[in-house]
């Protein structure tokens, strides 16, 4: 089939890859400074790393033993985004935990390894600890507290997006991604995109170019021809209970192993996680095996791990810089790296790429600095001193919050699509309208990631239909592409149960699957 | 409550295990042989059904295209599929027991169009297509103007999520260009969320049908088909289907809703109350706590708020379902069968049993878990013996079958139900 392909043309100051928290965070910081970014990624907003892992913004305690410098980053991080980026965060606290058969030198010396990194760390009785997480083992040994706090990565995302949006009309496109770059004079002269929702190819010319694909990064720098990022792949995997089991995060108090923190997130827990070597980033998802030792290493903290009930499961990578040795990935450095690829004779191009969803702002701060510099912009960094902006369009994601907004309208009409998360009409009304990313025949996926659609205990399997219909309602679709749209986001939601089905969660997926292939047949779209 | 005081004991020659749609289609075909029955189990799945009865939509091993001919479709399972419960049962038995079936309901006040030669197209909520061999008489219309691409106005009901006629149409149009859709208020319920279930109780109104015909008319325009959400009525769906098409002038036809919907419930609520009518003691909304084997017989033990029951009958028939029932659990390490601890057919380990994609044609291994009978339907021991010459098995309990992608739930159910009901008579004589 000869099918034209339509070609489109974009300028910008700044060409931002990638969509996590860290290309958001350089896409505020730039507007800030004045200067105008095009923020793309090939599937969409936290669809890597930041949006697969606890959620946990660390004290910093976690790396004591490992990284010194990163666990004093993370202190001084943490502390700057609980001020400006309150509404994302969750002030949950922390406690280290060791239980019978972990080290005791470790714990005892724990309070004296986190003084040198400022990390405010109290030792208290085993009975306190009990009164504050009555879930946790009666084998507990010692006990301290310490700053962690939970942080919602997803509108964290959001909300920097929309306001660099709001300050200098910077912009992001979803599901663009990034072919090849020409190259002309020791610059990257464009980049050639291909939006894989419509197949059309976009050519973007830029004065300066930024990778943060994390993971993906290496790909990307080689695209350039630059060899100097050399990243080994960590994956971790992590499973979400059904119900929040503790108020605080929970941590084991040992060198960082499988199934040692437990992160409460709104009105669940996320469980994890291992740490695997992986050679590609292709088949990254959850086993069967992962799940099983989170679970038995987890149980060890808290008994009642072994008997919750598991809605999902998920995987992520951590980038690891290539230096880094040891026998275990997670004693490697957190610490990042921001790469100006000057000795590979390109001026207008770096790479950021390591660190963690914790310190997100200074990586976004040290890439802008590096950016405008080269543009001979010398307005400072805002972003650790100006508050980030609410959105309308992007309170969805916040757990428990739709039933607030919901009950306080007070509208009849506005009628609930997600049972379970309490979704209504009106945030499906004001995703598509407004949220960043926001498009014509926008995905059930898309949706869902700006939202709690989905997130409950039937992880869609209701609300997928319901949205869809109320999206056909609406006048968004004119055919096959709902239907299309609901067995993607389907088999998007499998992705993360598939491993986590046993118990309850077994005969919701059986009334999931009578429902969606038995009856609607979208097992067989192609033939139906 | 002089109840609470006493155990109660019932004897039957058969107890039916399991209150969906292979349990009471063994309680129907048992009545049919002057089988003195009781059945007891949670009522609850029957409600997700949608009213259509399946026997063969789609043919393992890819599921490829919706197969035309269900009886054709069994021959080529006997060759691919022998152990299917399906390729166990005569053909002429399973036209029988759909024969039964059908008939019964239909003096029971839900009609059906009877077993053909072919499956029909059931309409979806999505506007897609599913392959059935019998359909109830409320939504035959709409097969049939589908097949025969008649002018049709799907109507939908403000407030009425789930169910977008505008989807339907959608979905439809490129095989039936003469479909459009309307959006109406139902009446007396203009605003706010409204559900089908209320909708259709309140058609048991005669009132509120002569409202509605006439937004129905006026909704209609110059179309003689119109297509609704399926809420005509609890108890006497054709009558109420009848009485609006008379008002109205129009041809009328349901499409079911998003479960649990109200052709579901019409037949929970049918079997509650004409079984106990009928003669069978129907213990609903209860779970058998112990089952045990005694001479010539067995013993089932369970409670209710009142207290104990206990039930002694010469016969056992286990048609509990799967793990949404909780006739299968599945566990960390393994499928069980809970009731008995029969051995259960299923993969080695649980990383078998779910392929990477949901929507993968050829289902996901663990569907095909079971327990194993033998060719009178008894269930098998870890010895590969029967556990019981009194115990017999009906439903998608059995191991072999995945009636999810093949479209077969209710053909397995009510095919076996029949086998196993023969099986009871045989030994009973």
């Amino acid at each position: 089939m000869t099918q034209k392909q339509k070609r489109q043309t974009v300028e910008t100051d700044v060409l931002i890859i990638g969509g996590g928290v860290t290309g958001a965070g350089i896409m505020r910081d730039l507007a800030f400074r004045g200067l105008q970014t095009l923020l793309i990624d090939r599937k969409d907003l936290c669809a890597g790393a930041s949006g697969g892992n606890h959620g946990l913004l660390h004290s910093g305690s976690r790396y004591i033993s490992s990284d010194l410098h990163s666990a004093i980053e993370c202190r001084e991080e943490s502390t700057i985004l609980k001020h400006v980026a309150s509404q994302c965060i969750e002030e949950t606290g922390g406690l280290f935990v060791a239980v019978e058969g972990d080290d005791p030198g470790f714990a005892e010396n724990f309070a004296a390894l986190c003084q040198p990194a400022g990390i405010a760390c109290n030792p208290i009785s085993i009975d306190d600890a009990k009164k504050l997480e009555p879930l946790l083992s009666d084998k507990l040994f010692k006990a301290y507290k310490v700053p962690d706090a939970t942080v919602d990565p997803f509108r964290l995302a959001l909300l920097n997006v929309a306001h660099a949006r709001m300050i200098n009309s910077s912009s992001f496109r979803p599901h663009t991604e990034l072919l090849h770059f020409t190259l002309k004079d020791g610059k990257i002269e464009s980049a050639t995109c291909r939006d894989n929702q419509t197949n059309s190819i976009l050519t973007i010319y830029a004065n300066q170019y930024v990778n943060a694909c994390g993971a993906w990064a290496m790909n990307i720098a080689q695209l350039a021809g630059c060899k100097d990022v050399n990243l080994l792949y960590s994956k971790g995997t992590l499973l979400v209970s059904h119900d929040r089991l503790t108020t605080h995060v929970v941590n084991r108090l040992r060198p960082p192993g499988d199934g040692d923190i437990l992160v409460p997130g709104g009105t669940v827990s996320v469980l994890g996680t291992t740490s695997i070597r992986v050679d590609d980033l292709i088949t990254v998802k959850p086993t069967v095996a992962e799940i099983d030792i989170n679970v038995r290493e987890g149980t060890a903290m808290i008994p009642a791990l072994a008997k919750a009930r598991y809605i999902r499961a998920f995987s992520g990578v951590r980038p690891l810089l290539q230096s880094a040795g040891g026998s275990d990935d997670r004693e490697a450095t957190r610490g990042f790296a921001l790469l100006d690829h000057s000795t590979q004779n390109l001026s207008n191009f770096c790479t950021i790429t390591g660190g963690k969803l914790t310190t997100y702002r200074l990586m976004a701060e040290k890439t802008s600095d590096l950016v405008a510099g080269r543009l001979n912009n010398s307005e400072p960094c805002q972003t650790h001193v100006t508050p980030l902006p609410d959105e309308e369009s992007c309170k969805w994601t916040e757990p428990g919050a739709s039933p607030k907004y919901w009950y306080k309208a007070n509208d009849p009409e506005d009628m609930i699509l997600c049972e379970c998360e309490m979704v209504p009409q009106s945030a499906i009304d004001e995703i598509v309208k407004d949220a960043p990313g926001a498009e014509k025949e926008m995905t059930l996926k898309a949706i869902a990631l700006r939202s709690r659609a989905g997130k409950g205990p039937c992880q869609g399997s209701f609300c997928g239909i319901r949205i869809a219909s109320y999206l056909y309602d609406q006048g968004h679709y004119h055919d096959k592409t709902g239907l299309i749209h609901m067995r993607d986001f389907f088999n998007e939601r499998f992705k993360g149960t598939r491993t986590v089905t046993w118990g309850l969660q077994a005969a919701q997926m059986e009334l999931a699957e009578a429902l969606h292939c038995g009856l609607l047949g979208l097992d067989n779209l192609e033939n139906n | 409550m002089c109840m609470s005081e006493e155990d109660r004991h019932f004897s039957a020659e058969l107890a039916v295990i399991g209150t969906g749609l292979a349990g009471f289609a063994a309680s129907i075909f048992a009545l049919k042989r002057n089988i003195k029955t009781a059945q007891v189990g949670n009522t609850g799945a029957v409600a997700y059904t949608t009213g259509y009865l399946d026997l063969l939509g789609s043919l393992a091993p890819d599921y490829l295209a919706s197969i035309e001919d269900p009886w054709q479709g069994i021959e080529q399972l006997r060759d691919s599929h022998p152990r299917h419960p399906l390729c166990r049962i005569p053909k002429d038995d399973i036209f029988t027991a759909f024969e039964q079936f059908t008939s019964f309901l239909g003096k029971c006040g839900i009609a059906y169009t009877p077993p053909g030669e072919f499956n029909v197209s059931g309409l979806t909520p999505a506007g897609t297509l599913k392959p059935t061999l019998c359909v109830p008489a409320t939504m035959q219309v709409g097969s049939a103007a589908f097949s025969q691409k008649e002018p049709c106005v799907i109507i939908d009901f403000k407030g009425l999520k789930g169910f977008s006629s505008r989807q339907v149409v959608a979905n439809l149009k490129d095989r039936w260009p003469k479909l459009s859709s309307k959006r109406v208020e139902f009446p007396d319920m203009v605003s706010g969320e409204i559900y089908p279930e209320v909708m259709a109780r309140s058609l048991e109104v005669p009132a509120t049908r002569e409202k509605l015909a006439k937004i129905l008319a006026s909704a209609a325009g110059d179309v003689k088909v119109i297509g609704l959400p399926a809420i005509l009525g609890m108890h006497a769906p054709d009558l109420v289907r009848e009485e609006l098409e008379q008002l109205t002038g129009l041809q009328i036809f349901e499409i079911p809703t998003m479960p649990p919907s109200v052709p579901g419930i019409r037949l929970r609520e049918m079997f509650e109350q004409l079984f106990p009518q009928k003669g069978v003691t129907l213990i609903p909304q209860q779970k058998v706590d112990r089952l045990v084997f005694i001479e010539n017989g067995a013993q089932l033990s369970l409670n209710d708020s009142f207290g104990p029951i206990s039930i002694h009958a010469k016969s056992v028939i286990l048609a509990t379902g799967r793990f949404l029932s909780g006739g299968l659990k599945a566990g960390v390490d393994g499928v069980s069968e809970p009731l008995l601890k029969l051995p259960v057919t299923q993969p080695d380990s649980r990383r078998e049993w779910y392929r990477e994609k949901y929507t993968d044609r050829r289902g996901h291994a663990v569907n095909s878990a079971g327990i194993e009978v033998d060719s009178s339907f008894r269930p098998l021991d870890n010895h590969g013996r029967p556990y019981s010459k009194n115990l017999f098995a009906a439903g998608v309990i059995l191991a072999h079958q995945d009636w999810i992608r093949g479209r077969c739930g209710a053909g397995v159910a009510i095919a076996t139900a029949y086998k196993a009901v023969e099986e009871v008579e045989k030994l009973l004589k």
